[in-house]
């Protein structure tokens, strides 16, 4: 990784849209001639950042380089890019040929010459007609539409678009090709097919593509180096075989391929527990430290009841093709396994996996904290942009409330807690959501679902931009509008502020 | 059983013929005593060009007419310079914007042309503005712009959005990449937009009646001018009649045209 080498890079870049964080402090640099792809869901921020590499949105702060210098307030017009569109975005009035030729008509190449006094000086100039009908000819040569070059693009199929946007892009010869979502509006033979050109093209060309989809096997399939963006964070950057082995979190894993994602505890060395058992794993957390683990379902070996490590039974089977995909179960957890060996419905079986590919992954979240959270003059905790009923006399052992509700400690002191900071911590089980938005005391819409063996790990956001993370047994969906309530009982608070301050 | 559906095909087509035929029948009997020289409406004296020669002859109608015509093409460029560009402006601008504009727009479509014409005409006076050409221009303007806008918008609808980033992303200026790229998608839109606005422009009476200079007459105030006081000057029949054909054969021209162009793409789709 030489840093002569890097072509782009992005630092601290961030973008929002109407209030709400679109892109939040991206850090990202890319290799001269790499095949870099952003994955991640719709909405997650990664349509955003190529469009501000292309300079069709600006970032609010933050650097974008291209090599060493910031282009991030240059109009589009100015930067040696060329993007292809989701939706082609094609000139109707135009034929194929102009369409090609549209972005050589306006480039200015320099060349030199000697002036009458005999000085070497540098001019610019346009291109020449022979010249854009060389380049018209070999791009559309390169994208397999020769003799093409005078229909109306209207006329042609979806495939074909595609490509004379792909040959109006390159044909610029731009120091990175942006490419957002282009094969999203093909259908699944020609997409495959495509990727293949696609990848080919890359090699011929030596430019460097930023590729952006949300198809996780198609950024497996074309990419040298894959960033998995959610939320307009980065989760994770590696190759694709990095990714897929060894995710950083439960959502990389839960979003890339098939995968059974797992609350674990460490209890030794080198030693986790999860589906009931204790299994040999080759990373080390602390002991006792709460763990996501993730195994995928090729790499789950079935065995006769009494020979693995854990007894299951199979409950369900579906056929794939190449090989067959069982839900069994162990205890409370489901576990998918694929196996090209067949087994019947209801079949006791055991289980056994290898310890490297067992992925321990740090919990990104293990409770709701709020730090900010205060209590109002009704004795509620404010967090979230909500109040909450709760205990707090929690805040003092042996503390109560008088009549009028101000505050006692058991050394007889008088306190009114209005206003006063505290830290309020909730368990994710004990959260409660519902489909009555009346029902709880805010609503907010789930942004991520991830499945973990026995449960759901949800993220519900607020308007205002709060998360709450939810463990449920149920089923919801993603996007769903859920009013969010907690049991009184369930709220811990710790004093954040001088007690003593609030004495009366 | 097969009879029963003719019949009804029968009575549909006779009721729309009637129906156009009555639509149709006025213009008709204008055009047929265009050409007879009686001065008395409906009296056939024989046929006559003398009511064209007479048309050409009066030189005040003919004043009218310039005039009529001038303001309405002027007016027409100026709205659809207007319209067009605050319909590509306001699909470009924000949401919260979007919404206003377009509101604001719906108003005079809908709006009683005889409060646009007090209103303007107020203000003009509390300007201590005095009633000239401009003055009627900018009523004429403010008459049609919004049809020019209504036009527009949704030619800049079906286009799709981003080809002017597109034009953008190939090297093209902000200014570029309209002409070369916006316009020829729009151009259709503004040309409709256009043409109503020289017809809204061309029978407004209201508004010029209010707006204008005195010793400044179009067809429409002409006209009204003489009858107060004479018979309805029998040139103006012949005047109607050529009025008529005119548009007409606009109508013709362009029907013709995007039929021409509709299977032209057609075919080309099939190929």
């Amino acid at each position: 990784m030489e840093k002569n080498d890097v072509i782009l890079e992005l630092i601290n870049v961030n973008k929002s849209f109407d209030g709400s964080i679109v892109v939040e402090n991206l850090n990202l640099s890319v290799q001269k001639g790499e095949f870099v792809t952003f994955l991640g869901p719709s909405g997650c921020g990664k349509t955003t950042t190529l469009r501000m590499i292309a300079g069709l949105e600006m970032p609010d702060s933050g650097q974008i380089l291209l090599n060493g210098m910031d282009i991030a307030q240059l109009p589009p017009h100015k930067r040696p890019l060329n993007t292809v569109f989701q939706r082609y975005a094609l000139f109707p009035h135009l034929d194929v040929y102009d369409n090609i030729a549209f972005g050589l008509k306006l480039k200015k190449v320099s060349y030199q010459t000697t002036n009458k006094q005999g000085n070497v000086i540098t001019k610019t100039r346009k291109y020449t007609k022979d010249e854009i009908d060389a380049k018209v000819k070999k791009a559309l040569k390169i994208v397999d539409l020769e003799s093409f070059e005078c229909r109306n693009v209207t006329t042609l199929s979806g495939g074909q678009q595609q490509r004379v946007a792909i040959a109006r892009a390159i044909v610029n010869e731009p120091e990175i090709l942006l490419l957002d979502e282009p094969l999203g509006a093909l259908d699944l033979k020609m997409r495959k097919e495509m990727q293949l050109e696609l990848k080919e093209m890359h090699k011929k060309l030596g430019i460097t593509f930023i590729y952006v989809t949300h198809d996780q096997e198609e950024a497996l399939t074309m990419s040298d180096r894959i960033v998995v963006i959610e939320d307009g964070v980065i989760q994770q950057i590696g190759t694709p075989l990095d990714i897929y082995n060894e995710p950083a979190n439960a959502f990389v894993a839960d979003f890339i391929g098939e995968s059974n994602i797992y609350v674990g505890t460490m209890i030794g060395p080198q030693k986790v527990r999860f589906l009931g058992t204790t299994w040999d794993c080759v990373d080390d957390f602390e002991i006792n430290e709460k763990v996501d683990v993730v195994v995928r379902p090729e790499d789950i070996i079935i065995h006769s009841p009494n020979e693995g490590k854990v007894k299951a039974k199979i409950v369900n089977k579906i056929f794939k093709g190449i090989h067959y995909q069982f839900t069994a179960m162990v205890g409370n957890n489901e576990v998918l396994i694929q196996s090209t060996v067949d087994h019947p419905v209801g079949q006791d079986i055991s289980l056994t996996i290898e310890p490297d590919l067992i992925q321990i992954m740090k919990r990104e979240y293990t409770a709701n904290i709020y730090e900010d959270a205060y209590i109002n003059k009704n004795n509620e905790v404010v967090f979230a942009g909500a109040s909450w009923a709760c205990d707090v006399t929690q805040l003092v052992e042996g503390a109560t409330l008088d009549e009028k509700g101000y505050f006692i400690t058991p050394n007889g002191k008088k306190y009114d807690l209005d206003d006063i900071d505290v830290i309020a911590t909730i368990d994710m089980k004990d959260i409660e959501i519902s489909d009555n938005l009346e029902e709880g005391n805010i609503t907010g819409q789930i942004i991520q679902m991830v499945w973990k063996g026995d449960h759901y790990q949800l993220i519900i956001r607020t308007e205002d931009e709060e998360d709450f993370i939810v463990d449920t047994e149920w089923t919801w969906n993603e996007s769903d509008t859920v009013s969010i309530s907690i049991d009184s009982s369930k709220i811990k608070l710790k004093l954040k502020a001088d007690l003593s301050k609030y004495e009366i | 059983m097969v009879k029963r559906p003719n019949t009804r095909k029968i009575v549909a087509k006779s009721y729309l013929y009637l129906i156009l035929f009555l639509m149709y029948l006025p213009i008709l009997v204008l055009i047929v005593f265009s050409f007879t020289k009686s001065v008395e409406l409906g009296v056939w004296t024989g046929f006559s060009l003398q009511l064209y020669k007479d048309l050409f002859a009066n030189d005040s109608l003919m004043k009218a007419i310039g005039n009529t015509v001038l303001i309405a093409f002027v007016s027409a460029v100026v709205s659809t310079l207007l319209g067009t560009m605050g319909a590509v402006g306001t699909f470009y601008a924000r949401r919260r914007y979007k919404k206003a504009v377009e509101t604001a727009t719906q108003l005079p479509v809908v709006n009683a042309e005889i409060v646009m014409a007090l209103s303007l005409a107020v203000l003009f006076k509390s300007l201590n503005l005095s009633y000239t050409f401009w003055t009627l221009l900018i009523g004429h303007v403010v008459l049609t712009v919004a049809f020019v806008y209504l036009n527009v918008k949704p030619k800049l609808v079906q286009m799709d959005a981003s080809i002017y980033e597109a034009a953008l992303d190939l090297g093209a200026t902000p200014w570029y990449a309209l002409f070369k790229v916006v316009l020829p998608e729009i151009l259709p839109g503004i040309f409709s937009g256009f043409l109503l606005s020289i017809t809204l422009s061309l029978d407004d009476f209201v508004i010029t009646q209010y707006l204008k200079e005195p010793s400044f007459e179009t067809i429409s105030t002409y006209i009204q001018k003489i009858v107060v006081k004479h018979p309805i000057p029998p040139e103006v029949r012949a005047l109607s009649t050529i009025l008529f054909l005119v548009v007409l054969g606009a109508v013709i021209a362009i029907t013709v045209y995007n039929n021409k162009k509709a299977t032209k793409v057609a075919t080309m789709r099939r190929k």
